[in-house]
């Protein structure tokens, strides 16, 4: 891993776009964004650009594309598949500093946001005026919204509320060749033409630079319930969640951790979770108060019919904080058993989630691997995680081996290699064998329409 | 939340290890290459540590966060970096606030990640230069290793300050003559007392009912800016039925040589503090200054192969109690006095509540005070940017955070600000002094203190 410097020409450049202040070159620097936050990949780029405007992203990119040098666009670098790793020499996009929110309006239920903006102050500068953004992230605290759109993150919430991508209503982009589009309005029809701004949402960053967003929010739910239900056996706790989905019921939070994962969380958080439990799972119901009372109520019911052997209900709003936020570090709390923690998301359909549940058990079995298993079981994606030691040479295959046959059986139940974390490097080999030849074929033919000359995260989701 | 010990053990997973002796600083000649590769691994950059750093927060530089930092001593673990002067400014950057551990779900050991790099580049001397080595020369390796000559120190400023000397140098304009750094320093400096610890304290003060007996640690600047928090805490133990030992001629506890890359010097300060205390004979050594119990609890991790003093290591470590801490655990006796209408907020020692992860038991301190309001304010655990010494190295950064932390403080409109670090109330005062506000900067313990005295002087006053 070492790199050469870009020339003093493209330096000067970049410089004279967003100020020399802005541009980043020792290695000190470089070797801080050489990853994001997926385990082992690191590359060094060329140089760090921080634009603060529109005119500079779309300066930058048309340079970048005159001369051939490969973009990456980062945010906050916490993505989980290698989304944001540099190519080498390129220049890395940070958009961390192009963060203002630029309105929130609360007549039309809608907020605007240039793409460094943290999601967590999204979701705080709706609350303010008693609205919602519900899209919530594991890394929420520190990701940014640019990143969230560009890799449609999920979160805990997705059950009920969907996911980013339902909550876009118009974006500002700058293509590989410097052209500035809006696309999107704040009206809730609008089919004037190709619903364009769908196709930039999870893109990862190959399309375009994304620069200005307008997001949906919604009425803040009145009130909330939480409950966490303890089992013995992890397949009871997934055949809960089918029953609950079964009977009619759409809480808004279904979260699933295993037993290592409650001893990581646990050591962590503190929160008094049951260390002896074989799995626990977080449930969360909101809205009107008499609807809540009630999905609470049997939500409690069918978990009792179906082998919990406890649950019970978060007596105050901070105690529900507290387990949301106790889940929300799961994959970084699993870090605390070996050196290196390799995460999945591989998602089924929900009625086929117990049956995914055993199979992982039984990889980790089969190619003697420690695995711990969380993830939202309301919408089927499960993370999971492996817990390994990149030095391992040997058992970093038996992962790579565990890791396909998890892919294979997932598609092989109608579900998909990735529910949230987008396919980036970490994916990218599985692509073709879960959505075929021809789906990758017409996204190749996208991406030469936008960026011709293949300069935005090139070799991420697919190769040229 | 109850900061209860770790659960690791009972868990049987190898966790984050409790056991001291990640640290092998013997072998290649390098404190950074000589440690447990796995603790650097143990950082998977997820990034959840961002946006509690406050340096990152104010330069959004991936290079000025935790996982920045780490990722850079990891490229000299592997040899992809030398031990540069970049990096050996950017580790003197770094606060040592630890807010990062307090964040961090895969439970790296920043601080001596941080206390490695810090000896290593004191070690590779990158930064050396004759001023500089010529002030730690005579205040790190000289002033706060000899105890007498910090005291002789102590008194001539006294008498500088009590003379009237140090007014008529303010008013006279000499000042103008220093350097700028000088001058804007000056300000800061704490006035000193004309009677130390040892003056205040006998070394041997006996309850009225005694239950437990404690030894008392004095602390450097705590003992000479402020001998009364001393007097104070033997006087609160005395109301809990502890009888106090206070050896005389105490060392300094080494936090500052730890700190800042003097490794060896610490434990030599540790092991005669050890030599100081009949520590079979305590139920508990309890020290009042957050910087210095953060350090002082960890003489178990700095002794651990100290042929000699490693036992004894361990059973220091295990009575050292912060004053707080110690108080919750025997149970606080409420003062039975007249309530006084008080205002107080709680700032709280980043090496109380991220160092030593002691957050309630101060404020039920203040809570058993009668009449006294406790009001939080905003960013309570966010650094002063006291820091040490690193309001003296780093003064712009630190002012950014003196600046912040005051609008937390004025916000509140309380009558006192609660703070159990001497780096924090000179650094508060300072602050106090510019805004010209009259918020007083009070120990908690002194609080404490005051209303069992109120308690006597009631008890005493004719009634009617």
């Amino acid at each position: 891993m070492s790199g050469t410097m870009p020339s003093k020409a493209v330096l000067d450049t970049l410089s004279l776009i967003v100020g020399p202040n802005e541009v980043l070159t020792k290695k000190e620097d470089l070797l801080t964004y050489a990853f994001d936050g997926t385990a082992v990949l690191n590359t060094l780029p060329g140089c760090v650009v921080f634009p603060r405007t529109t005119a500079q992203v779309a300066a930058i990119l048309k340079y970048a594309n005159e001369q051939k040098i490969p973009v990456i666009t980062r945010g906050s670098g916490t993505g989980l598949s290698g989304g944001s790793v540099p190519d080498l020499d390129c220049i890395v996009l940070c958009t961390v500093r192009f963060n203002q929110i630029l309105e929130v309006d609360a007549k039309n239920l809608t907020l605007m946001a240039e793409p460094g903006v943290i999601t967590l102050k999204i979701a705080e500068s709706a609350e303010a005026v008693g609205l919602f953004y519900p899209p919530d992230p594991g890394s929420m605290r520190i990701s940014t919204i640019g990143g969230n759109i560009a890799e449609n993150s999920g979160g805990l919430r997705g059950l009920k509320y969907g996911v980013t991508r339902d909550y876009v209503m118009g974006l500002e982009i700058v293509t590989a060749t410097g052209d500035i589009i809006w696309m999107g309005n704040k009206c809730v029809k609008d089919v004037a033409g190709y619903s364009l701004k769908d196709v930039f949402i999870g893109s990862e960053g190959t399309l375009a630079v994304i620069t200005k967003v307008l997001l949906k929010l919604i009425p803040k739910p009145k009130t909330k319930k939480t409950l966490l239900a303890v089992f013995d056996r992890m397949d009871a706790a997934a055949e809960t969640v089918s029953a609950i989905i079964e009977n009619k019921i759409i809480p808004c939070t279904l979260e699933f951790l295993d037993k290592i994962t409650i001893k990581c969380v646990e050591d962590y958080a503190k929160i008094g979770l049951p260390l002896d439990a074989e799995a626990v799972l977080l449930m969360e119901t909101d809205g009107h108060p008499a609807v809540v009372e009630e999905e609470a109520k049997q939500m409690e019911q069918i978990a009792r019919q179906h082998g919990a052997r406890a649950v019970s209900v978060a007596q105050s709003n901070e105690e529900a904080l507290k387990l949301a936020s106790a889940r929300r570090t799961a994959f970084s709390a699993l870090a605390r058993v070996n050196p290196t923690t390799i995460l999945e998301d591989a998602t089924v359909p929900r009625s086929e989630l117990a049956k995914m549940v055993n199979f992982i058990q039984d990889v980790g079995v089969r190619y003697k691997l420690k695995i711990g298993t969380f993830g939202h079981m309301g919408d089927g994606n499960l993370h999971p995680t492996f817990l390994t030691d990149e030095k391992n040479h040997e058992e970093m295959e038996r992962v790579e081996k565990a890791m396909v046959e998890i892919f294979e059986f997932a598609v092989k139940l109608g579900g998909t290699i990735t529910g949230e974390h987008g396919v980036g490097l970490a994916k990218k080999p599985y692509l073709e064998n879960a959505i075929g030849k021809l789906n990758v074929e017409v996204m190749r033919q996208l991406k030469k329409a936008f960026d011709p000359n293949h300069i935005l995260n090139p070799g991420k989701i697919f190769d040229k | 939340m109850d900061a209860t010990p770790s659960k690791n053990a009972a868990m049987n997973l190898p966790l984050v290890p409790d056991e001291p002796g990640l640290l092998r600083p013997t072998g290649t000649g390098s404190y950074i290459k000589d440690l447990d590769y796995s603790v650097v691994q143990q950082c998977m950059h997820c990034g959840m540590c961002l946006p509690t750093c406050p340096t990152y927060d104010d330069t959004l530089l991936e290079r000025n966060s935790p996982r920045g930092r780490i990722a850079l001593m990891r490229s000299i673990a592997d040899g992809n970096l030398g031990v540069t002067r970049e990096f050996a400014e950017e580790l003197y950057f770094c606060l040592g606030c630890l807010a990062c551990q307090t964040a961090c779900p895969a439970g790296v050991n920043y601080t001596e990640l941080f206390e490695m790099s810090r000896a290593e580049i004191e070690r590779s001397k990158v930064l050396d230069n004759p001023k500089r080595s010529f002030i730690r020369g005579i205040t790190i390796k000289t002033i706060f290793r000899y105890p007498s000559l910090l005291h002789r120190l102590g008194k001539m400023m006294y008498v500088y300050q009590a003379s009237g000397l140090q007014a008529f140098v303010r008013k006279s304009g000499l000042l103008n003559f220093a350097p700028k750094q000088l001058r804007d320093l000056e300000p800061l400096t704490p006035k000193v007392h004309a009677r130390f610890s040892a003056d205040l304290i006998k070394q041997t003060e006996k309850p009225e009912v005694k239950s437990y007996r404690v030894g008392l640690l004095t602390g450097c600047v705590q003992d000479l800016v402020y001998p009364d928090v001393n007097r104070d805490t033997a006087d609160v133990l005395l109301a809990n039925n502890c009888e106090v030992v206070t050896p005389r001629g105490q060392y300094c506890c080494g936090s500052l040589h730890g700190h800042n890359g003097e490794w060896e010097l610490a434990k030599e300060l540790a092991r005669k503090n050890i030599d100081m205390f009949p520590i079979e004979e305590l139920d508990a050594i309890i020290t009042n200054a957050a910087g210095c119990g953060s350090h002082l609890k960890h003489y178990d991790h700095l002794l651990y192969d100290d042929p000699i003093y490693s036992a004894k290591a361990k059973d220091w470590s295990r009575k050292l109690k912060d004053i707080h801490e110690w108080l919750a655990e025997i149970g606080i006796r409420p003062p039975n006095c007249a309530s006084e209408k008080l205002d107080v907020t709680y700032h709280e020692a980043c090496h109380l509540c991220h160092g030593q992860k002691i957050t309630h038991q101060p404020r039920q301190v203040l809570k058993a005070i009668p009449g006294l309001e406790l009001r939080e304010m905003a960013e309570s655990t966010w650094c002063c940017g006291s820091a040490g010494v690193y309001n003296i190295t780093q003064p712009e950064m630190s002012a950014k955070l003196l600046v912040r932390k005051m609008k937390h403080i004025t916000g509140t409109k309380a009558d006192i600000v609660a703070t159990a670090n001497p780096g924090c109330m000179v650094q508060l005062e300072a602050g106090m002094r510019q805004n010209q506000s009259d918020i007083k900067v009070i120990h908690p313990i002194t609080l404490l203190a005051q209303a069992y005295r109120r308690e006597k002087t009631e008890k005493n006053a004719p009634k009617g």
